[in-house]
């Protein structure tokens, strides 16, 4: 069972609340593909990945990364829940995506940085220390249905 | 992995735009990595890690210096840091999952307090050059 303190919580909901999902996933699954290009194995389907340039405008980039974060939104509304949050998420990552759970991590430490990038001062210490806490969960929780 | 003409040149040019503030990266860098990842402290238990530490602003000076001398001759990392590779390798022993963490921190740290410094190109040149800081650092270890 996870413990947050609740200047944990509020750390992480805090963030949340300033954050444009749709914008901040798009960026943060675009440089996943551009800092870790081998990544880009799961994505052979989605057009041009030729270069920085190309992935970041790449609608479909944008859309996935989207949709990804939009994920993490409902973690963080279940903080207490994340195993049951990502069951099913789990499942489908390793029986029909078939993702190597180290591109969680990879993924989860680009977004840190897309954080503290958008967020500069107000991602203290302890902000990022709850967010690596919460992004590596996360990953965790998504491995766990793995066989 | 290899440093490209194209990383040699972002990286030379990032911390050329870092210039003086570099110490204080290399403190906050610190700072950040022993708040978010507790473990590291097991590697400085004869040190004051309270906020604001002299010996941790001081390590952090070393630490961003070691990475400019490596930025200044990143034709040449192994040559540049073999002093620093041999040190870690007979006497320090850090677990070289641990350069990992701390690179990740100093991006952190670009980030926060240089967040137009760092796109989408040169957060991949700078990613790819600490984990050849690192491993070189670790090449001697067996």
């Amino acid at each position: 069972m996870v413990h947050w303190s609740a200047e944990e919580k509020q750390l992480i909901t805090g963030l949340w609340g300033r954050v444009n999902v749709e914008e901040c996933g798009a960026e943060a699954l675009a440089r996943l593909l551009i800092v870790y290009p081998w990544t880009q194995r799961f994505f052979d389907n989605f057009g041009n990945l030729s270069s920085p340039t190309a992935i970041l405008g790449n609608p479909r980039v944008r859309a996935h990364g989207g949709k990804v974060l939009t994920s993490f939104g409902e973690a963080i509304k279940n903080l207490d829940n994340l195993k049951g949050t990502y069951s099913k998420l789990s499942e489908l990552h390793c029986d029909k995506l078939h993702v190597d759970p180290e591109n969680f991590r990879l993924l989860g430490d680009i977004l840190i940085i897309v954080l503290a990038a958008h967020f500069t001062k107000d991602f203290t210490p302890a902000c990022q220390a709850a967010w690596q806490k919460l992004v590596g969960l996360v990953a965790h929780a998504l491995a766990r249905k793995y066989h | 992995m290899v440093l490209s003409p194209a990383d040699k040149s972002n990286v030379k040019a990032a911390f050329g735009k870092i210039g003086g503030q570099a110490d204080e990266y290399g403190a906050e860098a610190l700072e950040r990595m022993f708040v978010t990842y507790p473990q590291t402290k097991t590697y400085f238990p004869h040190f004051d890690l309270s906020k604001g530490s002299a010996q941790v602003k001081a390590h952090g000076k070393k630490v961003a210096a070691a990475l400019v001398e490596a930025a200044n001759h990143v034709d040449d990392i192994a040559g540049a840091l073999s002093k620093l590779s041999d040190l870690h390798a007979q006497k320090l022993r850090v677990d070289p999952v641990n350069f990992k963490l701390l690179g990740q921190c100093f991006l952190v740290v670009v980030a926060c307090h240089n967040p137009a410094l760092l796109t989408p190109e040169v957060h991949a040149s700078l990613d790819k050059f600490l984990c050849a800081v690192g491993t070189v650092l670790t090449a001697k270890y067996r």
